[in-house]
Formats: C-alpha cells, sequence, structure tokens
C-alpha cells in the first residue's frame, strides 16, 4: 500500500481568486501520528492561505525542533522555509523579516520548543513586535521523547503511564498579552470553524499574533486524566464568542443580536466580527482580558477565541525604520550611493 | 372505417385493449386490457371508455400529486444491506450479470489470467466474446470517469483474461452421470438458452437446445461478422458449455410449440429478435435485388453464402447494426460506402466506439438525412436512392425532426437496410396459453422471466426487444432459477439471495493487502490491425487487444472500488485527520438535516444524486460523518490515518446467486 496522497482531486472542488484549490496549498502527506492535532492546523493553514488568496511562494515557515516543529513540511510546500535549532525559531523570525518585509512570516512552535527551551526567544520576539504568525501547536506533552510532561501540562493531569504532574503550567496566551503581543488568540484544533477565521485575523495583522491551539497528542495525553485531550477540551472549552474574519470588500454575513458585535478593523481593510457574550470582557481591553482569563481558569474552563488584539501598535520594521525593500533586491547604487551623498551627510553633521 | 383494432381475439377470448402513453408506461405497464367474453363491438367501446376514464383520472391524480418536501432527518445507513456497498462498485453494479469486474481487474495485475477468466465465466458466461463485442454498460458507469477523464477499459480488460488464460477445462463443471429426470427444452442456441443450460447443466438437468441455423451461436454468431469477433472464439465458448453434457439440435427449426411443451418439463425460449425491418418507401415494390435487410445479409455473410456486393453501397440506419453493415460491405469489395441516419450524428444509437471504428475505416456518416425513394434505371436495377435533408426542431419542449425541404440523389448499387429489428413467433401457436401484448411481444414476468404459460420461459432479445449479449446472460441466469424453483416446486418468487462477504483488509500497521498506488495515466487505446491489411479480408481482427505490457498497465488505472470504507461509531473522537487526508474531500462531519440540505452542505456539495451519502449514528458532539461515495476513490487514506480504526477497508465480494453458485456451494457443503 502506498502512502502517496492521490494528486487527482474533486473536479468540483472549490478554487480561489488565484484560480488554486485547496489542495495546491498542500505539503508532503504527514509522518506525525494519525489523528494528531498537529495535521487539523496544517489543514486550518492551508484552509486560511487558500480563502486569503495567498501566493506560497510570498510565505516563509520558520520552525524549530519538536513534533510541532516538522508540521511545516505538510503544508504549503512552495512556500520558503527554515527548520531551525530547537528554540531558536524567533530569532530566525526576526532577522528574516527585517531582511524582508515583503514576505508573510508563519512561526510554527510547540510548547517544548517555546514554553521550555525557546521560552527566552519566545518573550524577546514578542517584546519587540515582530511581525509574524506565531503557532503555538500545544499538546502539553514531549510527544517526539515519549510523554514526558512538558511546561504548559497542568498541575492536576498526569502523564500516560499514571504520574503526577508537580508543577504550574506556563500560560504562554496570558504570558504574551503581558509581554504586548498586539495579537493574542487560543483555540482547539478540533474546533476548525473557530480556528478558521482566528487564523487568517492573525495572517492579515500586523504585529506580532500568537495563537496557542492546544492540540492532542493522541498518542501520549489523549487519555482520561489528560487536560489536553480531546474528550477534557471538548468538556471544558469556553469560547469568548464567535470569530468571523471578513475579507476587504465583503460584508459581514452572520446576524449577531443587536448591540452584541464589535468589527475590527485590520492593515489591510479586512475585519474581524466579534460577538460579545460577556459584558466582562473586551479584547482590546488587556486588563479585562487578562481578569476574565483567570476567571474562567478559576471556573476549571479553557477560555477560548479572539483574547486580545491591539491594531494600532508598531511593529519592529517600523520601530527600527527598515527599509521596505527586501535586502535582497537593494541595487548598488542604492547600498553605496556615491562621494557626493557621503559629503552631503557628513556635512550636515558638522 | 370504424376501428375496431382494439377489439381482438386471444387464446379464443375477445379482448378489448388501450394502449397506454409511452410516459406513463413505467407506472401502468403497456396497455390495459379488459376480457368482455364476445365479440360485440358496442359492448367492447362502452368496455374501452370505461378503462380510457379510469385512466385518466389515474394521470390527472399523478399530476395533481406534488411530493412535499422530505421533512425527515438523514438516518444512519444500513450497510448490511448487500445492495449498499453493491451500488458503490459501480461497474458490477452498471453490469446486468454483476460481475465482479474489480476483483478480475485486481486478477490481471496479479497476472493470474486463468483465475481472472473463471471469474468472468461465472457471473458473464462468455468473458472472450464479451471481452470484444459487448455493450459495456459498465464503462459509463465507471467511477474513473467521474474522478479524472475516461474510465477504466474494462471490456478490452475482460478480453485479456480469454487471451492469457491456461487451459480452463478442468475448472468447468460437469453435468453428473446420474440425471434428476428433469428435461429442458432451451429454444435458439444464443446467449440466452446457453446461460441457461451452463446453469441447469451441474444440477443434472437434461437440457437440449433447438438451433434453426446449422451452427450455434445466433445473433452473436450471424449477425457478428468476424472481424470484430472471430470464430474461434465463439466455437470455443459456445461448445466449453456444450461439452459439459448439452444435447444441441442443428437444422431443427421449432415449427409448433405444443408438442415441445407436452414433451419437456420446461421450455426456454431464447430466439432472439430475427426480423429485420424493411423500408417501404416508393419504389420498394420494384425490385428487391439490391436491396437488403442488414441482419440477414451479415447472416449470409457469417455462412458464406455472399462473398460480394456492389460498388457503391448505402447502409441506411445509425445503430450497431449499420456499423457492422458498411464495415462487412468494405470488406467485400465495396469502395463507396456511405452510412445514412436520420437523426443528428450526437443521437445516433450506435456505441460511440464503433461509431469510430467506421469512421477510421474512412467510411463518412451523414446525419439528418432521411430516405424517400429508392430510384432504377431503365433496365429496372437499382440505381441510387433519394433523400430529404432533415433538421431537428423542438415542439412544445420536445425534440422532432422535420424536413428541411432540401433533397439529395445518392447513386448506389446496393442498399443495406438497418433500421431496427423486431422479434417474431410465427411457430407459437395462440391457443396455448402464452399471451401477448403490445407489439405482439410476449407477456413476460420481469423478474422470473416466466411467460404466461407457467412452464415457458422467455429471455434475451425474445423477451423484451433487441438488446445485447450481457442482458441476454442476466436474463439466463434469472430464467435458470426461475426453471430450477418450478421443476423443483419451490415458489418462483423465492430467488436466492446475493453472496457477500465485507473483509478487512487491515494486515498490519501501515500494511493493507490492497494496492492502492492508482496510475494518474490516461486510457490506453486498443492497438489496431492496419488498415491496409484489416479491410481486405473479412476475418482479420480488427483488434489486436492488449498486450501484457499494456494490460496490466491498464489495470493500474482501476480505483478498486470494491474496497469499501466502513465507519464505526463508537470508535471515532472526530479528530479530522480523514477529513484532512481525503483527496477527494469526500469525508464531512457536520449536524444532521434532512437530505437535500446536508448534501448541500458538505466540503464540495454532493450534487450527483445518483450516488448515496454514508452517513454515521450521531457521534460525540452530536454531529454526524457524512461521505459522500460519488468521488471517493478508495484510496484508504482515510483508514491509514484514523488513529482509533473508527475507519477500516473493507474488501466486499458480491457475488449474484444463480444455480450453479449453489450447486457449487452444495458441493463445498459436502
Amino acid at each position: 500500500m502506498s502512502f502517496k496522497k492521490p494528486i487527482n482531486h474533486h473536479p468540483k472542488l472549490e478554487t480561489n481568486k488565484l484560480g488554486l484549490t485547496r489542495r495546491d496549498y498542500e505539503g508532503a502527506v504527514s509522518t506525525l501520528c494519525a489523528g494528531c492535532g498537529h495535521d487539523s492546523i496544517s489543514a486550518a493553514i492551508i484552509e486560511s492561505c487558500f480563502k486569503l488568496n495567498i501566493e506560497a511562494y510570498k510565505v516563509a515557515k520558520l520552525s524549530g525542533i519538536g513534533c510541532s516543529s516538522k508540521a511545516p513540511a505538510y503544508f504549503l510546500e512552495q512556500s520558503h522555509g527554515f527548520n531551525s535549532v530547537h528554540g531558536r525559531m524567533p530569532s530566525v523570525a526576526t532577522g528574516a523579516n527585517c531582511a524582508n518585509r515583503d514576505l508573510m512570516y508563519l512561526g510554527v512552535s510547540g510548547d517544548g520548543d517555546s514554553a521550555s527551551i525557546g521560552l527566552g526567544q519566545f518573550v524577546h520576539a514578542i517584546r519587540r513586535q515582530v511581525d509574524m504568525v506565531y503557532f503555538v501547536e500545544n499538546n502539553g506533552t514531549y510527544g517526539l521523547t515519549k510523554g514526558q510532561f512538558s511546561a504548559t501540562n497542568d498541575l492536576e493531569s498526569k502523564n500516560k503511564y499514571g504520574e503526577d504532574n508537580l508543577f504550574k503550567p506556563i500560560d504562554l496566551a496570558t504570558m504574551a498579552i503581558q509581554l504586548g503581543a498586539t495579537y493574542v488568540a487560543r483555540s482547539f484544533s478540533g474546533d476548525r470553524d473557530q480556528l478558521i477565521p482566528l487564523i487568517m485575523g492573525a495572517m492579515q495583522h500586523k504585529g506580532f499574533a500568537l495563537l496557542d491551539i492546544i492540540s492532542p497528542c493522541v498518542t501520549f495525553n489523549n487519555h482520561d486524566s489528560s487536560t489536553k485531550s480531546y474528550d477534557y477540551i471538548r468538556d471544558h472549552n469556553e469560547a469568548v464568542g464567535k470569530t468571523d474574519f471578513v475579507p476587504l470588500g465583503e460584508e459581514i454575513s452572520t446576524s449577531y443580536k443587536e448591540g452584541s458585535s464589535t468589527e475590527i478593523s485590520l492593515h489591510d481593510g479586512s475585519k474581524l466580527a466579534l460577538e460579545k457574550t460577556d459584558a466582562n470582557f473586551d479584547p482590546r481591553d488587556a486588563g479585562k482580558a487578562l481578569n476574565f482569563i483567570r476567571e474562567k481558569e478559576k471556573e476549571g474552563k479553557v477560555l477560548t477565541g479572539l483574547l486580545y488584539i491591539n491594531d494600532l501598535a508598531k511593529d519592529l520594521n517600523e520601530t527600527l525604520n527598515v527599509t521596505q525593500t527586501p535586502l535582497s533586491q537593494l541595487q548598488q547604487d542604492v547600498l553605496c550611493p556615491g562621494s557626493e551623498i557621503l559629503d552631503e551627510i557628513n556635512q550636515s553633521l558638522s | 372505417m370504424e376501428d375496431k383494432k382494439y377489439l381482438y381475439k386471444r387464446n379464443n377470448i375477445w379482448w378489448v385493449k388501450v394502449a397506454v402513453p409511452k410516459s406513463q408506461r413505467d407506472k401502468f405497464g403497456y396497455d390495459l386490457r379488459q376480457t368482455t367474453g364476445k365479440s360485440d363491438l358496442n359492448e367492447a367501446r362502452s368496455v374501452r371508455d370505461h378503462i380510457v376514464e379510469s385512466l385518466k383520472s389515474k394521470f390527472n391524480e399523478t399530476e395533481k400529486y406534488v411530493p412535499l418536501p422530505s421533512t425527515k432527518f438523514m438516518e444512519k445507513t444500513n450497510i448490511d444491506n448487500p445492495q449498499y456497498f453493491h451500488k458503490v462498485v459501480d461497474c458490477q453494479y452498471a453490469c446486468p450479470a454483476h460481475t465482479n469486474v474489480p476483483e478480475y481487474i485486481r486478477l490481471i495485475a496479479q497476472k493470474k489470467y486463468t483465475d481472472a477468466y473463471m471469474l468472468n465465466w461465472e457471473s458473464n458466461v462468455f468473458p472472450g466474446i464479451l471481452g470484444r463485442v459487448c455493450d459495456r454498460p459498465c464503462e459509463p458507469a465507471c467511477r474513473r470517469g467521474r474522478t479524472h477523464e475516461k474510465s477504466v477499459a474494462i471490456c478490452r480488460l475482460k478480453r485479456v483474461t480469454y487471451d492469457y488464460k491456461d487451459d480452463v477445462e478442468k475448472y468447468i463443471p460437469q453435468s453428473p452421470k446420474v440425471k434428476n429426470g428433469k428435461r429442458i427444452a432451451l429454444i435458439g442456441a444464443g446467449p440466452a438458452s446457453l446461460t441457461v443450460a451452463r446453469d441447469l447443466l451441474p444440477l443434472g438437468y437434461e437440457c437440449t437446445i433447438f438451433e434453426k441455423d446449422h451452427k450455434a451461436g445466433g445473433l452473436m454468431r450471424t449477425n457478428i461478422p468476424s472481424f470484430r469477433l472471430p470464430a474461434d472464439v465463439l466455437d470455443e465458448e459456445i461448445y466449453r458449455i456444450i461439452n459439459m453434457g448439452a444435447e444441441l439440435k442443428l437444422n431443427s427449426y421449432i415449427e409448433k410449440l405444443k408438442p415441445v411443451i407436452d414433451e419437456y418439463d420446461s421450455v426456454f425460449i431464447g430466439t432472439g429478435a430475427p426480423k429485420g425491418k424493411d423500408l417501404k418507401l416508393k419504389g420498394r415494390e420494384i425490385s428487391s435485388e439490391n436491396i437488403h435487410i442488414g441482419i440477414d445479409w451479415l447472416t449470409s455473410i457469417a455462412f458464406e453464402h455472399v462473398k460480394k456486393i456492389g460498388k457503391k453501397v448505402i447502409v441506411i440506419g445509425g445503430g450497431n447494426t449499420a456499423m457492422d453493415c458498411c464495415r462487412s460491405a468494405l470488406r467485400l469489395g465495396a469502395n463507396d460506402v456511405k452510412v445514412i441516419v436520420r437523426s443528428p450524428f450526437s443521437q445516433m444509437k450506435a456505441s460511440e466506439w464503433e461509431i469510430e471504428e467506421t469512421m477510421e475505416e474512412g467510411i463518412p456518416i451523414l446525419d439528418n438525412t432521411s430516405p424517400k425513394e429508392f430510384l432504377f434505371d431503365d433496365k429496372g436495377k437499382l440505381c441510387g436512392m433519394k433523400f430529404e435533408k432533415m433538421e431537428q426542431v423542438e415542439v412544445d419542449g420536445r425534440k422532432k425532426m422535420q424536413s428541411t425541404g432540401e433533397e439529395i440523389t445518392i447513386e448506389c448499387d446496393d442498399v443495406l437496410l438497418a433500421i431496427g429489428q423486431e422479434n417474431a413467433f410465427p411457430w407459437i401457436e395462440k391457443d396455448i396459453g402464452i399471451e401477448f401484448g403490445e407489439w405482439e411481444m410476449p407477456v413476460v414476468d420481469k423478474l422470473t422471466m416466466q411467460s404466461t404459460h407457467p412452464k415457458v420461459f422467455f429471455g434475451g432479445d425474445s423477451a423484451w426487444g433487441p438488446e445485447n449479449i450481457i442482458w441476454a446472460v442476466s436474463h439466463g441466469h434469472q430464467a435458470a432459477i426461475s426453471i430450477d424453483n418450478f421443476c423443483s416446486g419451490v415458489s418462483l418468487k423465492e430467488r436466492p439471495a446475493p453472496i457477500t462477504n465485507l473483509v478487512s483488509q487491515k494486515m498490519g500497521i501501515h500494511e493493507w493487502s490492497y494496492d492502492n498506488d492508482v496510475s494518474q495515466e490516461k486510457r490506453i487505446s486498443v492497438p489496431h490491425e492496419e488498415l491496409s491489411k484489416s479491410l481486405k479480408n473479412l476475418k482479420t481482427e480488427v483488434e489486436l487487444g492488449f498486450d501484457e505490457e499494456l494490460a496490466l498497465e491498464e489495470a493500474q488505472r482501476c480505483l478498486n472500488c470494491d474496497m469499501q470504507t466502513v465507519f464505526e461509531d463508537d470508535l471515532c473522537i472526530e479528530c479530522d485527520a480523514c477529513v484532512d487526508i481525503c483527496p477527494t474531500d469526500c469525508i464531512n462531519f457536520v449536524d444532521n438535516d434532512v437530505e437535500e440540505k446536508v448534501r448541500d452542505k458538505l466540503r464540495v456539495p454532493a450534487l450527483n444524486l445518483d450516488q448515496s451519502l454514508y452517513v454515521s449514528g450521531k457521534l460525540k458532539t452530536g454531529r454526524r460523518m457524512v461521505k459522500d461515495e460519488d468521488m471517493c476513490v478508495h484510496c484508504g487514506l482515510c483508514a491509514e490515518r484514523c488513529p482509533t480504526g473508527a475507519w477500516d477497508i473493507k474488501r466486499n465480494a458480491y457475488k449474484e446467486s444463480h444455480t450453479l453458485t449453489n450447486k457449487i456451494k452444495a458441493k463445498e457443503v459436502a
């Protein structure tokens, strides 16, 4: 039996504005365990890129080490990619981002890669406002090394072999809000209806966008005493309200109860329509958002949806006043403008 | 003159008959009739009016009836119904004999040609013959035509099983030495009768086949030219059955049926539709010398009574017989052959591939041309025909042919008429209890093949008019079951159920016992003999068949539709892995609804209503798994990527029961 995915697709499969089908955004067939949440996230990324009519060659996929970091091989086959050292993806992303502002940067990381070995890198990428989408495919376990607890595993959770977790988890989403990330969302790999608009919003957002996606590990962390299993998340998931992505030039088609929806414009002119379910929560107010997340945590709920957004902040390149032209395209005459210009500069300094 | 046609006498009884309009025949049958008991026209008229009135009121009822959109939510698919997965195997489902196509193509791929031949032989009896001339209902049905471009060359692969098989004689069941004491008469040695004989002989029936010609085979021999079907293939497969122990009486035209009925325990009539239609046009009465009825002319060629024809030949008709006639004429020495068709080219009845081959031989087909008159020279010899050009117009939403007024004359030496054929039963007495209905066709039960005389069964073209060989085989199987039941005192409605077997193909982790690496190549066309050679000799087979390399390549195009995706609700954790991996977006997890809405909300809406939706029970999140069977390529990746084994790939072996399989089963049990 072959595991090649047949190349033919449904003849009536939808095409986007570029004339591509969803299948044109695929990558190699996944070698992750069957049923891995990461594969669902890859599928959601594929769907988002398809819907946003993204040209694959204008995307760079960056990752570190871990099951999650293998995932970029399984989507956007025709994009650029960089598989870095464990936990060092944010540095590579920062450099790449400054060198070429034309590309869209998708960082794919996991709970080990971001919350343990790469935590220092993670926080600085946020602090500097690197314009990227940072996916944390969060399964609360070290799947690649046979299921040890990771830093995001909940205190009351046991591992597959029945041992207790002794340490409190790091919550990357609240951490990101505190550090000034301008787009923070949490979601669940098994809820594609929620996940896809959040990814699309993150892709169109300017600045650092964190997507903390709970992604069950079917092999090591999908058991009854796990708090990151399909069943646990389905039972404890509490969404802050529905988020719809509204592409540029289109009207909002979903109807909400009057007064219960908010629109947030993204920098390219597309919009996010948010349904508000609770008066105590406002994703544009970091303080309220943090309080609300903690409240729900006390109730034993996992709060998902768009947790925080600020679309007015400057990103790294704006702060550093980096050239709009990718470095690779800068010509000799721009890089070395000649002695006359040098004289001008020298004189302006005297 | 008063219309008296509706009052008629049959079997010494006076009947009043009312023909049912074409559009309503599915519902009410061909004609409605009632007996009056006597030849009284007035009474007949009132009975007729009564029938017509009641029929009219039924029509109105059906018109008024507007089916309400169903408000019922979809139910869990019952895969225990053997027809559910059978229908997914499009080719097998479309085949009247339900030959297990994917299985024999797999056997070809394994180079097990003999096994593949026997699998065919069991269900369709004439693999070598059908592998050359079958009407192939399987191919338009083939899933590959929907998922890719063209269907698998199923028919030509069947021929491969014949061409490359070893000796199969040792696998052929024989008639037992001790007979069961029942004697069956089979009239006409065509495919229908031969199938009945094959199915009944191993059970101990004594079968006698009566054939009017001096060779067996029926229309397979007389009407299919040997450049399409060589005589040795025909002889091998016919005599394989005769040699099982049937008694073949050649040159035995049955003049009266009654004595046969009296002598035998049961009678099967498989005499085909042997009467070619004539064209009664102006000039037809002048001479018959160079005007031939197509099928009679083909018969004369088959028996070598006719060896030449004029240089200029007109063939009238657009069916397969016309194609055979024109190509035969070319081989008998004609150098200017034209096919004249009344309808537009696109609506010709002939099979696409036969039209193609005809045109490849350089024969022009003139469509929209209707014959008007036969023309003769001073000496009274046929010299041409007059035609009028037609056009298709739409009248009240129905297409109709209408003359444009333009006339053309085409010179010719001979005319071949291939405009259809009819049944003819001049030898069946009208008073022995066999009832005839519309168009003088026997009244035959669709399921049991039994006529109104309990001992007499019909099949093949003689039952419901011209069809093709594979239908005759299918009728033969059913008639054999009926005859066996009839002779054993079992109700004819008790039909043996199909034999099915659904077996998992999982061998281990990442191991499945079938090859899903399907070729993405285009359909391979069969190599042909060079025209210069094939046109010279009537007996040179045009199609050369696949060589082994091509056969194996073509076999690799089969999608293995019998490898069924089977879903177990309880095991599913709704991780969506199957949704993501499915190459053709068949698998969905959606909330239940009425079928129409479910079809609409799938990833790719399921618009092909002929294809089923496979619906699971309610899953943990309340949703249902809904799979659109239409585009599934049976790659098995859903099962491969399923973490819990909720999806499995199971091979669905489906076999129609016939008496022969019952016999083999009985033997296995013993």
